[in-house]
Formats: C-alpha cells, sequence, structure tokens
C-alpha cells in the first residue's frame, strides 16, 4: 500500500454485499424463499476487521482445503466524517478511490454474518494508491477487471451498481457515522473465480490503475 | 485491578480504577466517578456472539447453533460507562442485552482451548443493544440492528483475568430504572471463552484490543427514551447507561 493511502484510508473497512445488479438478479428468486423470505430493503453491509487489511503486490493464503475468490470492487475513502449526509451532499464526504480487492471464501448463503468467509489475515488487499475524488469524472462509468496470470476472468462495470456512492452513504449514514479514513467497499459483480496457490491476480479500474496480489499456499505450523 | 480509558479536561488518559470508582492518574490525581467522562476500554473489533445462551435461543425460538454465530461491531458503535445511546424514533422493539466481554491481550492464531486465558487482557462487560424491528434476513443479524452509533456501551474498565477466577459462574443481571428485569449465570454459556478464542483463531489473528462478547441470557424487555439501564456482570463491572430519543441525541450532536 503507498504511504498516502496507508496515511488516510485507516478507519474501519465497510463492505456492501449483493449491489450489482447482475449478481442480486441471480438470486432473486431464492430470496423470496426461506431463511430470507424478502430480497433486501436495506444495503446488505459486512465489516473486515483490520488483520484482513493487504496491499499491492502483498499475499494472499489460500486456507487449505477451502476455496478462495478474489472480489474486485471500486474502493470509496472517507474525507470527512459523515453522519445523515444526503445524498445531494454525499459527495463532499469523499477523500478518493482505491481499488480493493475483497477476498471471500465462497458465499452459498446470505443469511448469517461472513466472519468466517470474508475476515481471514490479509483478505482485504487496497491499492496501489489513494486517486482523488476530482480526479475520477463519472464514478458510476468505471470498468472492473480482473486478471488472473494474465487472463481477462471477470469483467463489469460500476454501472451496474444497485445503489451508487451518494445512495450508499446517505443510507448508511442515517444510522452509523462513516468517519474519515473509513473505506466503502462498493461491492463485487457476479462471477468470482477461484484461485489457486502460485496465480498472480490483478484487479484494474479505469482511471486507478492495478492493484497486484500474488497467492500463496497455506504453511502447515 | 481495574483498567479505564477516561477523558478529562480534554485529554483521554488511562487509569486505574480504585475504591468508589474513583480513578487514578498516570501522575496521581485521583478524580471522583462523576468527574470524568468514561471511554469504551477497549477498541478493537467486536466479535459478538448471537443464540449463545440456550434459554435465550428458545425465547427467540431458535434451535441452539452447533457452531458458534458471531458477527462484527466496530468502534463507532462502543460508548463508554455512564453515556447516553438513542432510540430511533418510530420503532417498536429496542432491548439491552447484558454480556461477559473476554478482552484480546496478544494477538491469537491458532490458539488451543487450554491456553486461550494467556491471550486475554482481562474482562469487561457490554450491552449489546439491538433494534429488532431492523433486522432483516441477510447477514443477520445485521449492521443496521447491531452496529448503531454509540448503541454499545463497554465498560466500566478491564478487568485482570486474574481477579476473575471462573468466568464460567457468573451473575449477569440487568435492571431498568432500578427493577431487575434480567437474571442469567455465564455457567449457561453454550461456547465458552477458551472455545470461541480457540474457535476464532483457528481462521484469523485474533488483535490486542479485540474483544468477544459472549451473549446475553433469556429476559429481554424494550427500553424508551428515559429509561437507566444498568447491565452488571458479577465480580467484572456494573455498566450505566441511559436511553434519549433521537432528537435529543442528535441535536446534543453526539457521536460515538
Amino acid at each position: 500500500m503507498s504511504r498516502a493511502l496507508h496515511d488516510v484510508a485507516n478507519g474501519t473497512l465497510f463492505g456492501v454485499a449483493l449491489n450489482y445488479q447482475g449478481l442480486l438478479n441471480q438470486r432473486i428468486a431464492e430470496f423470496e424463499q426461506a431463511p430470507y423470505q424478502k430480497p433486501p430493503l436495506k444495503p446488505v453491509l459486512f465489516i473486515k476487521t483490520p488483520n484482513t487489511r493487504n496491499g499491492h503486490d502483498g499475499s494472499v493464503v489460500q486456507p487449505t482445503g477451502e476455496r478462495l475468490q478474489p472480489g474486485p470492487a471500486l474502493g470509496v475513502v472517507i474525507g470527512k466524517s459523515a453522519s445523515r449526509v444526503s445524498v445531494e451532499n454525499a459527495m463532499a464526504h469523499v477523500a478518493g478511490y482505491t481499488i480493493v480487492n475483497e477476498f471471500s471464501l465462497p458465499e452459498d448463503s446470505y443469511y448469517r454474518p461472513a466472519v468466517k468467509a470474508k475476515c481471514r489475515d490479509g483478505f482485504c488487499a487496497l491499492g496501489p494508491e489513494l486517486v482523488g475524488r476530482d480526479q475520477i469524472d463519472n464514478p458510476n462509468q468505471l470498468s472492473l477487471k480482473l486478471f488472473v496470470n494474465g487472463e481477462l476472468r471477470q469483467q463489469n462495470s460500476t454501472a451496474n451498481w444497485v445503489r451508487d456512492i451518494p445512495q450508499l452513504i446517505a443510507e448508511i449514514s442515517e444510522f452509523m457515522t462513516l468517519h474519515e479514513g473509513d473505506v466503502l467497499i462498493t461491492g463485487t459483480p457476479e462471477g468470482r473465480v477461484d484461485v489457486q496457490p502460485g496465480d498472480t491476480v490483478e484487479v484494474e479500474i479505469s482511471g486507478l490503475g492495478r492493484l497486484v496480489n500474488h497467492i500463496k499456499a497455506e504453511e502447515l505450523s | 485491578m481495574k483498567h479505564a480509558r477516561i477523558r478529562f479536561e480534554g485529554a483521554v488518559h488511562q487509569v486505574l480504577v480504585e475504591a468508589q470508582n474513583a480513578v487514578r492518574l498516570a501522575d496521581g490525581r485521583l478524580l471522583a466517578e462523576d468527574q470524568v467522562e468514561w471511554l469504551p476500554p477497549a477498541t478493537g473489533s467486536m466479535f459478538a456472539l448471537g443464540l449463545n445462551y440456550a434459554d435465550h435461543a428458545a425465547e427467540l425460538a431458535f434451535t441452539p447453533p452447533t457452531e458458534p454465530l458471531a458477527f462484527i461491531k466496530s468502534r463507532g458503535t462502543y460508548t463508554g460507562h455512564n453515556q447516553v445511546t438513542w432510540r430511533p424514533d418510530n420503532v417498536a422493539y429496542m432491548h439491552y442485552e447484558c454480556e461477559l466481554v473476554a478482552v484480546i491481550g496478544k494477538p491469537a492464531r491458532n490458539v488451543k482451548r487450554a491456553d486461550a486465558l494467556d491471550y486475554l487482557a482481562g474482562y469487561t462487560v457490554c450491552n449489546d443493544y439491538a433494534i429488532r424491528d431492523y433486522l432483516e434476513n441477510y447477514y443477520r443479524p445485521n449492521l443496521r440492528v447491531k452496529n448503531r452509533d454509540a448503541t454499545t456501551p463497554v465498560g466500566p474498565w478491564i478487568v485482570d483475568v486474574a481477579d476473575v477466577p471462573d468466568p464460567s459462574n457468573l451473575k449477569l443481571r440487568t435492571w431498568i430504572n432500578g427493577e431487575l428485569r434480567q437474571e442469567g449465570s455465564t455457567k449457561d454459556m453454550i461456547f465458552d471463552i477458551p472455545y470461541l478464542i480457540e474457535y476464532l483463531s483457528s481462521f484469523m489473528t485474533l488483535q490486542p484490543g479485540d474483544m468477544i462478547a459472549t451473549g446475553t441470557p433469556e429476559g429481554l424487555a424494550d427500553v424508551v427514551p428515559g429509561d437507566e439501564v444498568i447491565v452488571e456482570v458479577e465480580g467484572v463491572g456494573r455498566l450505566v447507561n441511559r436511553i434519549v430519543s433521537e432528537a435529543q441525541f442528535f441535536s446534543a450532536g453526539k457521536e460515538a
């Protein structure tokens, strides 16, 4: 992680699940059934604990016997604490953007908090750097690409978000303050792929560069 | 010994707690309980347990879990002893949850149950309030229910591990406006603290300052603005909180 990014984005990492229309639509029929009963009304949120922090060029360990999946996402770095801000004023609270690779084990179910799937050491890479808010003209039109060993494996566009950044900030800050330095991970699109030890994983977002990580096998102690 | 974190005259201090909850600053000054602003004694991630008492699981019409049900809280939801928590307007059910909290003292990874207590800084108490109106069946219990600003009182202090010889036999009690409303014992926990440390550290590294809130027994009730809510864990601490309205909270510009 670059020094500037590390210094600024030092708060809580909040993730938004099911924030791509394609991912939500894939499961919408299931979400009408038990245990969900109905589709989500509010943003579906999770926390990546500080032990998950990782940086550009960092290694990510595949837990033995588990499937590991990268999660390309746009990260929004909060620049000014946001409590109960309107959609109209939300962007004034954003310092800038970075790329996030939100690693996870596969999620078969969204019913219970995904601590075991998402909170493992090194499972949240951020980088390569912080790009100021004014340097990105339209965050709703960014292409996300995931490369594994140079091969394009997943791609989507932030145009397909369920909620855009102002909507997320407004709805979340209604009940909890987004503090300066917090990072809002705006979701991973459908089509997560499995990666293996030895793989090089890169996430590219237009205007933000490429975030590179290396998958390693777990060392038995 | 009891270790607290307080704010006094604009500065944050690590203090020792003495008789009558007076606090001793590093420079030797002794301040009364009501002279200081009590802060949460730890600010790491909180791993809070759902349905970790068989009686409470039954109360909520759930089968007790076979694997711990943990959810995560972040520091913005914590508040200290003698502070206020807000009840949102137009909700039907906001309840307290009295819980024993284990505070991690050093990085813990792949820790076995037998060694688990070596990784603790001590114990504290939390009141894990929930707004049940906001439950949805996604990552349940969701952040809108459990990670609201200033809605998790923690404290008043951390008590040393050695001062709590048997954490699995402590009485938990909650009073609303002086009336006893919840009573249970940590002996009825489904997954105890050593088990939870082994479980969590089997897949991640617990960090110093992280907390494990071990769940609450049966006996929940609604709380409304004006209520004084006290949660107590025998031999650990007695944590006081007052409920205010949404308008009162936000007009005071109060933020965790």
